[in-house]
């Protein structure tokens, strides 16, 4: 255990000294301004100076005034422990202490990342459940109609590779016009984005039985009917969970963008939020509620991977 | 209705012929093997048309395959525009620095055993997150240029281009690795003539996982803001203005160009590796009994 945790702390411990780091030549620029303006000794001394001096010469020039980089109110990079307190404030500070929080309101307020976060879960839930379901089903059909299979299956493949998340915004606005809003049609395009990996990876999974076990049924003189149910379905298994586990990561992207055209919650309009009134905690914040969200929904997927495989038999 | 029924039609007799080839001599032949999918595609388009004509679907909700075609030709020079802008300037820029990082970062990795323990399991995790949302940061940084779609495209790239390429180099077995150290062989004499040449199959993997990335990753990022050309852009704005046949036409470059960097990479691994089993069994396909290269084949295509 201890081998394999310390370097991944390690490397973490890394990363936030670099973000740290990082943060002084990134607002650098910011910090002089404000320093500046309340009076201070700046070392280029005029605003047109510091516009042609690099990022780096700036910060190496003015060290009395780099702790400031850490605490900018709108930092073009905020510090760690910045983007800590915004989340901390929009999900616990603002359900519990907060005027519209759950606590004191009973409904999850509107400004906080919990709600957020759940709207977006919901959609890319929903949309997951349907892609993966019809995804199952025409997995089904193509191993059982050869017609299918050669129709279909070249056209699921060329799909993937290409970007059908650009599809998004045009469905909302569609959907939007017939009448349809809110959840649906951003579980819509979760759906697409789920149902070709299941596809793809279905039907690897129906076809995994090789010659023999098929051969064994047949003698059994089993119906196609019995031979999906007890031999290509339970032999799917394994390829179902890799392919869900890539369909959930793709829905989340998915429910994320389809949020950014119509701004009605969601992590992707906090983010656009965010990026239009320039608050970048806010940006970071959402970034890490998506990221955890993400981590939350795949781990879980694992999670029921190894149970039912472990159930099944099939790992030890 | 007539045209209505006459798509049931179209797709009736589509389906048959299809059927036909399908389990006829023809399905085992290269030509039975484009077709079906040829014609499958060529109906639903037909059906498509004669549908939005028949049920007057209006043009802001879904416009008609020919609508979309006159669109495409009106707008050549702009959507070449927005190709150059999006696929070249942005996603493929951005391809290039990732992938190149990556390879040179997972060269590293696996050199030293302590980043192999540390940074690996934190670049998985990270393949596996939404990456894209970090585009709203990115445009803040790098303006509305190209520069922002880029980095954007080198952020999604990275991780899986990671993961795959330090699998890769461990993919040699140990037989292989005494033989190269019988010859006296270095470091990097075994990195560059075992080691790396084994992990080519895996290395084109995450080439090929990472054309889709950078594509969804230049047309997205322009979504949060961009000048006023790109196929996001494009996409965006004609929806606004309910010019769906645009949309559609700005989507099927898209698509186009998608396929066509998957397919030029496919052909530069069909070219490099040509020595692997997965590569030679293709070529030979018809001829092979299943046997010993099939079964290997499977083997590998399980283990990537």
């Amino acid at each position: 255990m201890r081998e394999r945790v310390l370097p991944v702390l390690i490397v973490v411990l890394a990363i936030v000294t670099l973000w740290y780091v990082a943060c002084l030549p990134m607002n650098i620029r910011e910090v002089l301004t404000e320093a500046e303006r309340a009076g201070a000794l700046v070392t280029p001394s005029t605003a047109i100076e510091r516009r042609d001096a690099g990022a780096i010469a700036l910060v190496l020039s003015n060290s009395d005034h780099l702790a400031r980089s850490w605490s900018q109110e709108r930092a073009k990079l905020p510090a760690p422990h910045q983007v800590a307190i915004e989340i901390w404030d929009s999900t616990i500070g603002e359900e519990v202490y907060g005027r519209r929080g759950i606590v004191q309101s009973g409904s999850f307020s509107n400004r906080s990342l919990v709600y957020h976060t759940g709207i977006t879960l919901w959609a890319t839930v929903l949309g997951f459940v349907i892609g993966t379901g019809l995804g199952v089903l025409l997995a089904v059909g193509i191993v059982h109609s050869r017609t299918m299979d050669m129709s279909v299956m070249p056209w699921a493949i060329v799909s993937q590779t290409i970007p059908i998340v650009a599809l998004a915004p045009m469905i909302i606005v569609v959907l939007y016009s017939v009448g349809v809003q809110g959840m649906f049609p951003k579980a819509v395009i979760s759906a697409y984005l789920s149902f070709f990996p299941v596809v793809v990876g279905m039907v690897k999974g129906l076809r995994s039985p090789d010659a023999m076990q098929l051969d064994l049924l047949r003698t059994y003189s089993a119906s196609p009917m019995e031979a999906l149910f007890k031999l290509r379905l339970p032999a799917s298994v394994p390829y179902l969970f890799a392919s869900l586990k890539i369909g959930i990561a793709a829905s989340l992207v998915g429910a994320i963008v389809g949020e950014l055209p119509v701004q009605k919650g969601g992590l992707g309009a906090r983010m656009l939020a965010g990026s239009y009134y320039g608050q970048t905690s806010q940006i970071w914040a959402a970034l890490f509620a998506a990221a955890t969200l993400a981590a939350v929904l795949v781990f879980a997927i694992g999670a029921m991977e190894r149970r039912t495989l472990r159930r099944m038999g099939v790992a030890g | 209705m007539i045209p209505l029924s006459l798509a049931l039609v179209v797709w009736a007799a589509g389906w048959a012929l299809n059927a036909r080839l399908a389990n006829g001599p023809l399905s085992n032949t290269r030509l039975g093997q484009m077709a079906v999918p040829a014609i499958f595609g060529l109906t639903v388009l037909v059906m498509w048309e004669l549908v939005v004509r028949g049920l007057n679907v209006p043009q802001v909700i879904l416009p008609a395959p020919s609508a979309i075609g006159a669109a495409f030709g009106a707008n050549v020079n702009v959507l070449w525009a927005d190709f150059v802008q999006t696929i070249l300037k942005g996603g493929l820029s951005g391809y290039v620095m990732g992938c190149g990082a990556a390879l040179c970062i997972a060269v590293l990795v696996d050199r030293f055993d302590f980043l192999r323990r540390g940074l690996l399991p934190v670049g998985s995790f990270m393949a596996a997150l939404p990456i894209v949302g970090t585009a709203p940061i990115l445009v803040m940084w790098y303006g509305f240029g190209w520069q922002s779609k880029a980095a954007v495209v080198v952020l999604m790239v990275f991780f899986p281009m990671l993961v795959n390429t330090v699998a890769g180099l461990g993919d040699t077995s140990a037989m292989q690795r005494d033989l190269m150290r019988t010859y006296g062989a270095g470091y990097w004499q075994t990195l560059w003539k075992l080691r790396l040449p084994a992990a080519l199959p895996f290395i084109f993997n995450g080439l090929k996982i990472s054309t889709t990335l950078a594509l969804i990753g230049a047309i997205v990022a322009e979504f949060f803001g961009s000048p006023t050309v790109g196929l996001g852009f494009r996409i965006s704005t004609s929806v606004g203005q309910l010019a769906l046949d645009v949309v559609w036409a700005a989507i099927l470059v898209a698509a186009l160009a998608g396929s066509a960097f998957y397919g030029v990479v496919t052909l530069a691994e069909r070219g490099l590796t040509f020595w692997h089993p997965s590569q030679r069994a293709q070529k030979t396909n018809g001829t092979m009994r299943p046997g010993k290269t099939n079964r290997r084949q499977r083997q590998i295509s399980k283990e990537v």
